[in-house]
């Protein structure tokens, strides 16, 4: 796929040579894909009219942690917008392709949106799920991708791990027989938040799929309402993916501009509705009040106050020999 | 070896030189890559990863359903190649070029159309699900993905040996009194013994390796579905670049050992004929 992808930029940027058209490869994470095909479009009648320039930004999608892998073993990405911070600090410390301070470049922390767990029902919600207590009850099945490799499911296993700590007062052993018990009910583990929902809405497999709430209402948008129903838990964890710019790759191909108006742009209220439109959160009260109704409202947590931010999460939960291993050693 | 001894095509040395050559270009180099990698882990460290519980159910996993899968394949492509061989059919051609589908089809493709094939709603998977017997996302999922990308390797190891075999030894056999099942078993088979071994340690191999089609339809779960090479790749993904090698090694180790106890078995078998023959 990276051979491909490298194929195809090279011979397109072979074509292209001396025609003033630019281009830009995006690198993202599952559940974007649909957002970035409008922002693309938006953001390149954006920039023509502002500097007369053609500018055609590639997609790459898939598990957060895989993309990144891959653009520290040379994808050549001008831009990363990936599904948590810790993908991106990945970049930092094994490929040197970035500043180390890149979430001091824009604003929010470089979050231009958010998103949150929610979960995804069969229609009638047949097992009657309201809350992670419904979730992780015996003889519910979960879908939910692989910690180790998704950004949404390391959101999933957060949230989880927050709401067990607010109802057992922040006792650790008892969040962890908690997200013990949901894993318990997990069949199948999939690499990315996308395969996760092909199993669960294509293959029929599980009760509730813990999803991104943007990919929920993509679902429910894309196979109906007749078919699935979305439940909004007590509490949750704010996600927010962070996009940045790869300073290593724009000096090479001399995209630094343009590929830094294209993540300033995610800001702009054309950015922030399209967003809104994509089912994330905007950040800007326009966008907010516009979208308001299709956003349930409910206690939100952040990594930081709850897990003292991504790198600890990582290790405490999600690195070899953490809390998720622990779950799967045998007794 | 002896360089001495008449040869009707010249070019010992070259020839020799350039297989080295090549072989450590394409094989030497990229393996030795794996064991530079790893020696950066000190011995306690390797051993740490290597028998974690987890590396040591998808060994069990990998290897046991690759050997499952292989031996599957000997009978059926026995069965298979025989029909090819011997009867004359309408559709014959499609069915030989079928065989080699699994060679041709890109491996994720062969994983997504079993899951969707067995899932509990697919085609199959809905007819199996109420008998209690469950395909995609169980340890039975990835035996079936291995038998499918399998199967060729035995058919067409033992397929030229069977069109050479001529159809007078059986009659001969048969008129010196040895009923069917004699002169299956101790005409036929032993000259296909080799053949077999070959056929079983490609597909042995090949299973061993295969990480496309499994994917899809094994459900990935630690402890119960996960093969080693999944293993290997999740490894990568959290950029631990030295445990994955590790594991790389194992199941170099492990194929290696395997690959060379067929070949002697081969070799055995292949010597004992010879023997027959002189006697």
């Amino acid at each position: 796929m990276k051979l491909i992808l490298k194929i195809l930029l090279v011979l397109v940027l072979a074509v292209t040579a001396g025609a003033k058209e630019i281009k830009l490869l995006n690198v993202s994470y599952d559940p974007t894909r649909e957002f970035y095909q409008d922002y693309n479009a938006a953001f390149a009648k954006y920039w023509k009219a502002k500097t007369g320039d053609d500018v055609v930004v590639s997609q790459s999608h898939g598990g957060s942690g895989k993309q990144a892998m891959s653009v520290i073993n040379g994808l050549e990405a001008d831009v990363v917008t990936l599904a948590l911070a810790y993908d991106i600090d990945a970049l930092v410390q094994h490929g040197r392709l970035l500043a180390a301070d890149w979430q001091k470049r824009l604003p929010y922390d470089s979050a231009p949106y958010t998103s949150t767990i929610v979960f995804l029902v069969r229609k009638g919600n047949p097992k009657q799920i309201k809350d992670w207590d419904d979730v992780v009850k015996p003889g519910v099945v979960v879908v939910t991708p692989n910690p180790k490799t998704s950004g949404g499911a390391r959101w999933a296993y957060l949230a989880a791990w927050a709401y067990a700590l607010d109802k057992y007062g922040h006792d650790d052993a008892k969040a962890r027989d908690f997200v013990k018990r949901l894993y318990k009910n997990v069949p199948v583990l999939d690499s990315g938040a996308r395969g996760s929902t092909t199993t669960f809405v294509e293959r029929g497999i599980g009760d509730v799929l813990l999803a991104w709430e943007n990919e929920a209402h993509l679902a429910i948008k894309e196979f109906g309402a007749d078919k699935f129903e979305i439940v909004t838990p007590s509490e949750s964890i704010v996600a927010e993916p962070p996009v940045a710019v790869v300073d290593k790759v724009v000096h090479k191909h001399g995209t630094a501009e343009v590929a830094k108006a294209y993540l300033e742009y995610l800001y702009s209220d054309e950015g922030q509705d399209i967003a809104g439109r994509n089912f994330y959160r905007p950040r800007s009260e326009k966008a907010t009040a516009k979208y308001a109704n299709q956003f349930a409202q409910l206690k939100l947590i952040t990594v930081d106050e709850v897990f003292g931010g991504w790198q600890k999460a990582q290790k405490v939960h999600f690195a070899d020999g953490g809390t998720f291993d622990q779950i799967y050693q045998p007794e | 070896m002896t360089s001495n001894s008449f040869r009707v095509l010249p070019g010992f040395r070259l020839t020799l030189g350039y297989t080295l050559l090549y072989l450590s270009l394409i094989v030497l180099i990229p393996l030795a890559g794996v064991f530079v990698k790893t020696s950066t882990l000190s011995w306690e460290q390797f051993w740490h990863i290597v028998s974690a519980p987890r590396a040591l159910a998808s060994y069990r996993l990998s290897f046991g359903a690759s050997f499952l899968a292989a031996l599957v394949n000997v009978f059926f492509g026995i069965l298979v190649a025989w029909v090819l061989v011997r009867y004359e059919f309408f559709g014959k051609k499609i069915v030989d070029a079928l065989v080699d589908m699994p060679f041709a089809l890109p491996t994720a493709v062969a994983g997504i159309t079993l899951t969707a094939l067995y899932a509990p709603n697919g085609w199959l998977g809905h007819l199996l699900a109420p008998l209690g017997v469950k395909v995609a996302f169980t340890q039975l999922g990835v035996f079936i993905a291995l038998t499918f990308i399998g199967l060729p390797f035995i058919v067409r190891t033992v397929q030229p040996v069977l069109e050479d075999l001529d159809p007078e030894i059986e009659e001969a056999a048969a008129s010196l009194g040895a009923n069917r099942w004699q002169t299956f078993r101790r005409v036929i088979l032993p000259l296909l013994i080799s053949p077999l071994l070959t056929g079983f340690s490609l597909a042995f191999a090949r299973a061993l390796g295969e990480y496309g089609s499994v994917v899809f339809i094994a459900g990935n779960m630690p402890m119960k579905t996960e093969i080693t090479p999944l293993l290997i790749i999740t490894k990568l993904e959290q950029f631990d670049y030295a445990g994955a090698t590790a594991l790389a090694m194992v199941m170099l180790i492990g194929s290696f050992a395997i690959l060379l106890a067929v070949n002697l078995l081969q070799w055995r078998s292949s010597r004992h004929l010879a023997q027959l023959a002189q006697a």
